[in-house]
């Protein structure tokens, strides 16, 4: 997971393998349902691709997922491992609606303003699961798990009947009121702003990790806490940090979307955000910039879903199973070996996270 | 082992047993309606949980973490549910039953398989494969669900006259068959893993398993059994999700697989530690679910609903310190 594997070109090999790979299994799920695979990938392709529109809804679910992938690959760098994404971004979005609708801002201040509290809001989340984890040793997959549906059940309430933010004239629709024009993200064309908020985040969070001392130490502690630890660097606090940063971003992911795609706050969207999160964040092999093209990706095979069920009658859910494979590829390098019968790949740097709970 | 040992290692739990028997038995002088109904429904929701624990325990024990059991369940579940579906007309209802909980035990452990398969051959991280079967389970089970078809309901199976002694005869002897086999299981995997050759391979492997190579045992086969046996646990949890429910719904593991875990944790890896700590969820379902019930309180539902999860932190957060898991759990064995 470092910087020192081999090229770059060799690098690719296996994240593409992976997809393909993965797209071949899809293909004989769909094949097994009787439908034709070549026209549901068409589908696929020209919903996601084939339009200016269908790539502005490529980029629109491509936000979260960049800001989602950059979260789980920031912890990962950490040795923590964030399937939180999907309570942090439920908060981060519930939040900056409460902030675009209840504030009255000139755009220029509105937009960040928002954008922040959402994330504020979200890293709250993850510095309880790093608190925990440093000083109490509850291992972060549980507890970022648990708070998962903490957070649904928290803003479902915030949005229900007897909430205090629900839209007043949403009648039996629990949704908070719409935000005001001056907390949304504007797009250019069908080119969603936010989407370049989230590559700017991806730009920082690679510099931080490459460049920064935070960085050096956060990927000290994820290489081998005992060695850290005699460095003299405070463990527990980095695992605060890394978790309060990394929430940051998936909250940012779920700010974007109410600020630029939905414009309120509605329960029940994107559900399944943090595993997507450690798909794109593996397919990219952890590398913050690569979290870009990886969640364009999948963000595309989302987009275009809908075209392809509305031309093969192919479940959308299909892409799950697809995204199954790709990150079972893509994290056991030696089965694509294995599988294709590929020779001396030796060097390739296999994932791995630490095991047990105690630690 | 004499019985003063006995009593003595077990102090914690024989305290816990004399104050929930106090606890109940003041519940039921003062309320007996709902005391019954509250203690008859924690068993029952007490054992998908003990199920899916011990599928973790298994494999922590054999060293293998497990993190898909949510998957695994919901496998169970899933196939389970198609199996005695498709079956019913043909089979009539008894078998049809029998066909799902085999179909369900089968893929669960299938599952299971795969799972030591990546840990052993691809010296896959752990959690990632967990990751991977859940990820592959919601997609799949959604993408292959068919809305509107019905299966056969799960019958109770009282046994007669305990089921009428008073408190104790609702809470333990008036369940579907699921629960009776969850209880048994736990008390079966306990001898198994404490007082057999078995079970004293399968904890070699899981703290040493270096040691335990080179004593003869077959680390990887012991491996791969264990996790397709704890897996057949998980598929076994998914049916008695069914046995509640009698139909599956998309999703419908609602996190149990990963509470399962806090369960596994909370009870030190321990099969009737498990067993307690199950109960313990189990209760606070049950109460959770007897209050909105009853309208008890003036919370909002979704308060109610957070329960079970804020509960769990709080248990692991104040027991995880001191637990410690064996010690072989989540590093792949290498023989060199």
């Amino acid at each position: 997971m470092t910087e020192q594997n081999p090229s770059w070109q060799r690098q690719l090999v296996v994240p593409i393998l992976a997809v393909v790979l993965g797209l071949l299994a899809g293909a004989l799920l769909i094949l097994l349902t009787g439908d034709n695979p070549l026209t549901a990938y068409g589908g696929l392709m020209a919903g996601s691709l084939g339009s200016a529109e269908g790539i502005g809804r490529t980029l629109d679910k491509a936000t979260p997922l960049v800001l989602g992938g950059l979260a789980v690959a920031f912890a990962f760098k950490a040795g923590l491992l964030n399937i939180g994404g999907q309570g942090q971004l439920l908060l981060g979005a519930v939040f900056a609606a409460w902030a675009g609708f209840d504030f009255d801002l000139p755009a220029i201040v509105h937009i960040p303003f928002a954008l922040v509290i959402g994330g504020l809001a979200a890293a709250l989340l993850g510095a309880l699961s790093g608190y925990l984890k440093a000083k109490r040793g509850t291992h972060e997959v549980i507890s970022t798990i648990m708070l998962n549906f903490v957070a649904a059940n928290f803003t479902e309430w915030l949005v229900s009947r007897d909430g205090p933010w629900k839209d007043p004239d949403g009648g039996a629709i629990a949704r908070t009121p719409a935000i005001l024009p001056s907390a949304e993200f504007p797009r250019v064309g069908e080119l969603p702003t936010g989407f370049l908020v989230a590559v700017l985040a991806a730009v920082v969070i690679w510099w931080i990790v490459a460049r920064s001392t935070l960085g050096f130490e956060i990927q000290t502690v994820g290489a081998n806490p005992n060695a850290a630890r005699y460095a003299g660097i405070s463990v527990p606090r980095i695992i605060i940090i890394a978790m309060t940063i990394s929430a940051f971003l998936a909250g940012l992911g779920g700010a974007i979307q109410t600020q630029g795609v939905i414009g309120r706050f509605e329960p029940g969207f994107n559900t399944g955000l943090g595993f997507d999160g450690i798909t794109i964040a593996l397919l990219a092999r952890t590398n913050a910039l690569a979290v870009v093209p990886a969640a364009l990706l999948i963000g595309g095979l989302d987009a275009g879903s809908t075209l392809m069920q509305s031309r093969t009658n192919v479940e959308p859910e299909i892409i799950n199973v697809i995204q199954a494979f790709i990150l079972f590829f893509v994290a056991a390098p030696s089965a694509v070996r294995w599988l294709l019968r590929l020779r001396n790949a030796a060097d390739e740097p296999e994932v791995q996270l630490a095991g047990g709970w105690g630690a | 082992m004499t019985l003063t040992k006995t009593l003595k290692g077990n102090t914690a739990t024989i305290v816990g047993l004399i104050a929930v028997a106090v606890a109940l038995s003041a519940s039921y002088l003062w309320d007996d309606t709902q005391t019954t109904a509250v203690a008859a429904r924690t068993v029952r929701e007490a054992a998908p949980l003990i199920l899916a624990g011990l599928c973790g325990l298994v494999g922590e024990r054999s060293g293998i973490i497990n993190i898909g059991i949510e998957g695994q369940m919901l496998l169970g579940a899933f196939c389970g549910f198609m199996a005695a579906s498709y079956t019913t007309n043909a089979l009539g209802s008894t078998v049809s039953l029998l066909a799902g909980v085999a179909g369900g035990v089968a893929v669960a452990s299938a599952a299971g398989w795969f799972l030591a398969w990546t840990a052993i051959r691809l010296r896959m991280d752990q959690i990632i494969a967990g990751t991977v079967i859940n990820i592959f389970a919601i997609g799949a089970t959604s993408f292959f669900f068919v809305q509107g078809r019905t299966m056969p309901t799960v019958p109770n199976w009282p046994v007669p006259g305990l089921r009428d002694v008073p408190l104790l005869g609702r809470m333990l002897f008036d369940h579907g068959p699921l629960t009776y086999v969850a209880m048994l299981a736990a008390v079966l995997i306990h001898i198994a893993l404490f007082h057999t050759r078995w079970g004293l391979r399968t904890r070699a492997v899981g703290e040493h398993p270096g040691a335990a190579d080179t004593v003869g045992v077959n680390v990887f086969r012991l491996r791969y059994l264990n996790l397709a046996a704890a897996g057949a646990l998980a598929g076994l949890a998914g049916f008695a999700l069914l046995q509640s429910a009698s139909a599956f719904n998309r999703g419908m593991s609602n996190g149990k697989g990963f509470i399962a875990l806090a369960v596994m944790i909370f009870g030190r890896w321990r099969p009737m530690g498990v067993f307690g700590a199950a109960l313990l969820f189990g209760f606070f379902n049950a109460l959770q679910a007897q209050l909105q019930f009853k309208q008890a309180l003036d919370v909002p539902p979704q308060f109610f609903g957070m329960i079970p999860f804020v509960l769990t932190i709080a248990v692991l957060a104040l027991a995880g310190l001191s637990a410690r898991p064996p010690a072989a759990s989540g590093q792949p064995y290498d023989p060199d």
